[in-house]
C-alpha cells in the first residue's frame, strides 16, 4: 500500500484537501490500524435487522393481540379493524391497511430524527464518516444546512408525540395485569414484558437532548428556576446514558411485540404468575 | 526495559514529503514526544515538531499518532506492542510548515470572528453577580487547551477544505455555546452560530469528543444544546410564537 505521495495534483480529496491547501501529502484514506470499520459495521447489521423485522410485524397485520396483550407496534391501536379494545376506535379504515401503519411515523420520526441515531446512521450508512480520522467517500458535504436534513431539526415535535405515546404503552401494561376473561388482580410473564418495555421506552423519551433543552437547557439562569434546574440535572444525568436507552429500547419493544407475536400465534402459552 | 521501535515518521513541507522509517530504543514509561525527541537528538537533527509543556496542559504537541489525532506527550508508548510500528503524521486539516509541524492559523482566524463577550447592565450597586450553577456549564469549555485536535478531527473540515470558509469547527461552536449559556452574556448568538459558524454543518457525528483531551463532551454539552437554542430561535413555531407575544420570560 502506498502511504504518501507527491503533492499539487490538483485534485480535491476527503481527507487530503485540494491540491493547493498545503496539507502534508499523505495520499491514504486513514492510518488507523486499529478495526475501525467493527463499530459501524455492528450497528448496521444491528439497524438493518431491527427494520426488516420492524417492517414485517407492522405490514403482517396479524397476530399482534393476545387477551389482554398488544403488541406495542399496534398501540395505540387506533381503528375498528384492531383485534381486542386496548383503545377507543376512533375511525375505520380499509381491512387491507395494517392498523400499526397509522402510528408509525411517530416512532419512526423520532428515532430517525434522534440525535443519537443520527450520529449512528450518518456513520454506519452514509459513512460520513465512517469512522474518526477515515476519508468519507463523498466529494461535497453541506450536512444538516439543506433540504432535506434541515429537517432534523423538528426532532422536538417526535418527541411530544413520542411522550404520548409512552403513556398509551403505560396503560396498556396496565390493562395487562387482567386474564384471558378481563378480570382484574392478574399477572403474567406478558405484563411484565410490557412493563419493563413501557419502563425502557419511556427512560429513552426522557433522556432526550431535546427533552433536556426543554425542562431547563434553554434556560441561562439556573438560579431562578430552582424546580426546572433540578429536572434539568435529573434529564442531563439519563441524557449521558442516552446511547443505551436508544439500543436497549430498541430490543425491548422487538422482544414485546415478538413475545405477543408468538403467544397469538399459539406458538407459546403465557407464564402466569397469579 | 528498553527496546528498539520502529517510527514512521512524515517528513516533509507543503511542496511535498513521504514517511521515513525510523529505529529508535524505548524506555518504559516513556511517551510518544520522548521518543520523537531522542529521534531528533541522535538521528533526524532537523526533525520539526512543536511542544512546550510536555504535561497535556499547553496544546502544542498535536499531531496523528497511527492515524489518530492525539497529543504525542499523552501518548504513552505502552500502549502499543513492541513490534508495532508507531506511525506519526502531521496533523491532517491544517496546511504543514515542516515535518509535524502544521500552520494553525485558520483556527485563529475564526476565533477572531467570535462575536466578545458583552457584559449586561451593573447591578444597582455597581456590581456583576452570577451564581455558580448558572455559570458552571459555561466552565466546562473553559478546560479547552487549544490543541485544535477537534478541528483535525472534525470530517466537515478534515475531508472538505472548502468547508472551511463556512464552518467554524467544534472549538469555536462550544465557544460560542459557552457564552450563549452565560448568565451575564447580552448577546444572541444562536442566528450568528447557524449563519455565520456554520452550526448546521456538523452532524453530531461526535468524533471532536472521542479525541479532546481535556474531556470536554463537545456534542453532548455544547453543539447539541447549541443546536436546540437554534432550534427555538428558528425552527419551533411554537417558541418563536412565545417570543413575540412575550409570554417567555428572559432566558
Ligand atoms: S460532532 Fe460535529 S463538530 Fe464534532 S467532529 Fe462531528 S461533525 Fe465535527
Ligand atoms: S475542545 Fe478539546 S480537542 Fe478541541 S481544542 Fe479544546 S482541548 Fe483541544
Ligand atoms: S430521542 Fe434521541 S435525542 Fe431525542
Ligand atoms: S507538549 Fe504541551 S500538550 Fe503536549
Amino acid at each position: 500500500m502506498t502511504t504518501t505521495a507527491p503533492r499539487g495534483a490538483g485534485t480535491a480529496a476527503p481527507g487530503r484537501g485540494t491540491g493547493d491547501s498545503g496539507r502534508a501529502a499523505i495520499a491514504a484514506r486513514t492510518l488507523r490500524t486499529d478495526r475501525w470499520w467493527v463499530q459501524p459495521l455492528i450497528t448496521a447489521v444491528a439497524l438493518v435487522a431491527f427494520v426488516v423485522y420492524a417492517t414485517f410485524r407492522a405490514f403482517q397485520n396479524a397476530y399482534y393481540f393476545a387477551e389482554p396483550y398488544i403488541s406495542p407496534f399496534y398501540s395505540p391501536c387506533l381503528s375498528t379493524r384492531c383485534e381486542g379494545d386496548t383503545f377507543p376506535e376512533l375511525f375505520t379504515g380499509p381491512t387491507w391497511i395494517s392498523p400499526a401503519i397509522y402510528i408509525l411515523v411517530f416512532p419512526l420520526g423520532i428515532r430517525l430524527t434522534c440525535y443519537y441515531y443520527r450520529k449512528a446512521y450518518y456513520r454506519s450508512f452514509w459513512l460520513s464518516p465512517p469512522a474518526c480520522a477515515v476519508a468519507e467517500p463523498h466529494r461535497g458535504y453541506s450536512g444538516e444546512t439543506r433540504f432535506p436534513l434541515v429537517f432534523q431539526n423538528v426532532h422536538r415535535y417526535f418527541l411530544y408525540a413520542a411522550l404520548v405515546i409512552n403513556v398509551v404503552l403505560f396503560y396498556d401494561a396496565v390493562l395487562a395485569f387482567r386474564d384471558e376473561t378481563g378480570a382484574w388482580g392478574h399477572m403474567g410473564l406478558g405484563t411484565l414484558v410490557l412493563l419493563v418495555n413501557a419502563v425502557l421506552l419511556f427512560l429513552y423519551s426522557l433522556s432526550c437532548h431535546s427533552c433536556r433543552h426543554i425542562v431547563g437547557g434553554r434556560l441561562n439562569h439556573f438560579s431562578r428556576h430552582p424546580v426546572r434546574y433540578r429536572f434539568w440535572t435529573f434529564v442531563s444525568r439519563l441524557n449521558a446514558r442516552h446511547m443505551q436507552y436508544a439500543w436497549v429500547s430498541m430490543f425491548s419493544v422487538a422482544l414485546a411485540d415478538l413475545y405477543v407475536f408468538l403467544l397469538a400465534a399459539d406458538v407459546i402459552v403465557d407464564v402466569r404468575f397469579f | 526495559m528498553t527496546y528498539d521501535a520502529t517510527f514512521r515518521v512524515w517528513r516533509g513541507d507543503a511542496s511535498g514529503g513521504d514517511l521515513q522509517t525510523y529505529t529508535v530504543p524505548v524506555n518504559e514509561g516513556e511517551v510518544v514526544l520522548d521518543v520523537i525527541h531522542r529521534l531528533q537528538a541522535t538521528q533526524a537533527g532537523d526533525l520539526a515538531v512543536r511542544w512546550n509543556c510536555k504535561a497535556g496542559k499547553c496544546g502544542s504537541c498535536s499531531a496523528e499518532v497511527n492515524g489518530r489525532p492525539r497529543l504525542m506527550c499523552l501518548t504513552r508508548m505502552s500502549t502499543f506492542a513492541e513490534d508495532e510500528t508507531v506511525t506519526v503524521t502531521p496533523m491532517r486539516t491544517f496546511p504543514v510548515i515542516r515535518d509535524l509541524v502544521t500552520d494553525v492559523s485558520f483556527n485563529y482566524a475564526k476565533a477572531a470572528q467570535v462575536p466578545a463577550f458583552v457584559p449586561r447592565p451593573r447591578d444597582e450597586d455597581g456590581n456583576h453577580r452570577m451564581q455558580q450553577v448558572d455559570v458552571e456549564r459555561s466552565q466546562e469549555f473553559r478546560k479547552c487547551i487549544e490543541c485544535f485536535l477537534c478541528q483535525d478531527t472534525c470530517h466537515v473540515v478534515r475531508d472538505h477544505e472548502e468547508n472551511k470558509q463556512v464552518f467554524a469547527g467544534p472549538r469555536f461552536l462550544i465557544r460560542l455555546a459557552e457564552l450563549d449559556m452565560h448568565p451575564l452574556d447580552a448577546q444572541d448568538r444562536r442566528a450568528a452560530a447557524q449563519e455565520e459558524f456554520g452550526l448546521g454543518y456538523c452532524n453530531i457525528t461526535k468524533c471532536c469528543t472521542e479525541v479532546c483531551p481535556e474531556g470536554i463532551h463537545l456534542t453532548d454539552n455544547g453543539i447539541i444544546p447549541l443546536k436546540e437554542r437554534v432550534v427555538d430561535r428558528r425552527y419551533d413555531p411554537l417558541t418563536w410564537l412565545g417570543s413575540k407575544i412575550g409570554r417567555r420570560p428572559g432566558r
